[in-house]
């Protein structure tokens, strides 16, 4: 049959693409971490620069994760609960970010911060440091990740309209209680959502944390970037050692999201 | 005409509490993260004449970066489109054994740390890796030409592609299609005069997000293209390599091209979701 045939084409076309454009590159990250055995592979993941590298990764993405979800949380309400003008203008601004060049967003915070920056008098007074240190990688990886929570639950709560939140309210519930016992159960799984992409993208943002680390190691070295530090020493071996432990970081998370999003669609049903 | 009325002020009645509350918190982190930061971006350049400005941004070497970060974009946004197309419509018409995992890895450039996929697509496409070899016996160079940078937008797009098409295929009745095939149509004709044109602005937003997102692109990009300038440098590169010369109006000023650049990109992709949201509603 001729349309059995274009059928198993399409699909073998479409499995292929995928194959060699996408699962090949991740092939490519294991084979080179394992290509000197396990032993070399060990030493370099628990190579006490690449340990520093871990925990500022997390550091870095768990601070993110706490601000972007109040931010999210704050933002959906206010955007889908109430009318009011710009409401489209509020949208598209919180947006900015996934629209910018991860260069600039490490560079605005350079512009203010550092040593030409307009808050730099200031931060020498106080004996701060932001940029090229700590604060810093964490101010980049917030701005790149910040409409990843608001931009899951925004869809998911217009969707649901308000009724249910008026009822409570004209019965005399207060916000905090509206929000814990009728709109959270409600967006939980779509809120999870968010915080996933939202932490996969902060655990791997690399531009932005380039621009303003200063590349010390052990000290502002997240694991994205000593991957970088081994790749240009030609390290390959442990270079893709480290990189396969954010490999398996990212496939984890890949499971989630689709085991997240499945129970979303069920939800919605 | 009522006069202007504020923005971000409450209108008509509503019971539900905190409009206040929220409203202040989104508009003061908005401000503080996102607004702020930006706008320093004019600060910096507000003592800088605008010759000057001229000067950096129309620097031959600049325009180099723009031609090369476009064209790259640009290829690698075109194949995007036409796989895009392909797997969204595999995945949403088609049964298949790995259906679901196929939809899942979709989100891979996605999940994966962008630094990693830069230093396994280099390594895959040098001369020595598993790809890179094969084309190296007939004499075509991947790794560090803009080849490679391709590549890697294509990497990095796709996913912008197909899930933007993927909720208006499954939106989109087959009964059409079946009318048309009843109606005397045949397959090509039927897809493309009868899908195509609904899959229209949504195959051309998830163009422009992946347009704009492999124009911005650093991570995936940088280490396959080489920084060989006027060969295979990016924008996002001679941005980088005048930060690092501590050269900063001259890095302000291609990022404000960039910034706006994308600003229109993003308004260009605003025009077409409303677009799309009338399809979707039927009208």
């Amino acid at each position: 049959m001729r349309s059995k045939t274009l059928q198993i084409f399409l699909i073998l076309l479409g499995v292929l693409f995928v194959a060699l454009m996408l699962l090949l590159p991740l092939a490519t990250v294991l084979a080179y971490a394992l290509r000197q055995g396990w032993r070399i592979f060990a030493a370099a993941i628990t190579d006490n620069y690449a340990v520093k590298a871990l925990n500022l990764t997390l550091l870095a993405a768990g601070i993110t994760l706490v601000v972007n979800t109040t931010f999210g949380i704050f933002a959906a309400w206010a955007i889908t609960k109430f009318r009011f003008r710009g409401k489209q203008a509020l949208t598209t601004l919180i947006d900015i970010p996934f629209s910018i060049s991860p260069i600039i967003a490490g560079l605005v915070f350079i512009l203010i911060f550092g040593r030409i920056g307009w808050a730099y008098p200031l931060l020498e007074a106080w004996k701060v440091k932001i940029v090229f240190a700590v604060p810093g990688i964490v101010l980049a990886t917030i701005f790149v990740t910040f409409p990843f929570v608001s931009r899951a639950l925004i869809p998911l709560m217009q969707s649901q309209g308000s009724d249910e939140e008026e009822a409570a309210a004209l019965m005399g519930a207060k916000g905090l209680e509206i929000f814990r016992k009728i709109t959270f159960p409600h967006i939980k799984w779509g809120l999870l959502y968010g915080v996933i992409l939202c932490t996969a993208r902060a655990l791997g943002e690399f531009g932005a944390v380039s621009v303003v680390s200063g590349h010390l190691r052990g000290k502002t070295n997240t694991l994205p970037l000593h991957v970088e530090i081994l790749f240009s020493e030609f390290r390959l071996t442990a270079a893709f050692a480290v990189a396969s432990v954010l490999v398996v970081i990212a496939v984890i998370i890949l499971i989630l999201r689709n085991i997240v999003e499945y129970r979303l669609k069920k939800e919605e049903e | 005409m009522s006069g202007l009325k504020a923005p971000f002020r409450r209108r008509g009645n509503n019971v539900i509490p905190g409009f206040g509350l929220s409203m202040g918190v989104t508009l003061t982190m908005l401000s503080l993260i996102v607004l702020i930061p930006l706008a320093s971006v004019l600060l910096v350049l507000r003592d800088y004449s605008f010759a000057e400005f001229w000067r950096v941004v129309a620097d031959k070497q600049t325009l180099a970066t723009y031609r090369i970060s476009l064209s790259c974009a640009g290829i690698a946004a075109c194949v995007n489109v036409v796989f895009g197309v392909l797997l969204a419509w595999v995945i949403t018409r088609y049964k298949f054994p790995g259906r679901r995992i196929l939809d899942g890895l979709i989100e891979l450039p996605f999940a994966l740390p962008t630094a990693v996929a830069g230093i396994a697509l280099t390594t895959l496409y040098s001369d020595k890796g598993w790809i890179g070899s094969l084309f190296d016996k007939i004499g075509v160079k991947i790794s560090y030409t803009t080849k490679g940078i391709t590549i890697a937008m294509i990497f990095i797009g796709i996913p912008f592609v197909v899930r933007s098409i993927q909720p208006v295929l499954e939106k989109l009745d087959p009964q059409y299609e079946e009318a048309a095939a009843v109606l005397g149509a045949g397959r090509a004709e039927t897809f493309f005069r009868v899908v195509l044109p609904e899959l229209l602005p949504a195959a051309l937003t998830g163009f422009a997000l992946a347009f704009a997102r492999s124009v911005g692109e650093y991570g995936s990009v940088v280490f396959i293209a080489g920084n060989i300038p006027y060969k295979t440098q990016i924008t996002p590169l001679i941005i980088m390599n005048k930060l690092e010369q501590f050269n900063y109006p001259a890095a302000t000023s291609i990022a404000l091209v960039m910034i706006v650049f994308s600003f229109l990109v993003l308004f260009g992709i605003n025009l077409l979701q409303s677009k799309i949201n009338k399809i979707a509603r039927g009208s």
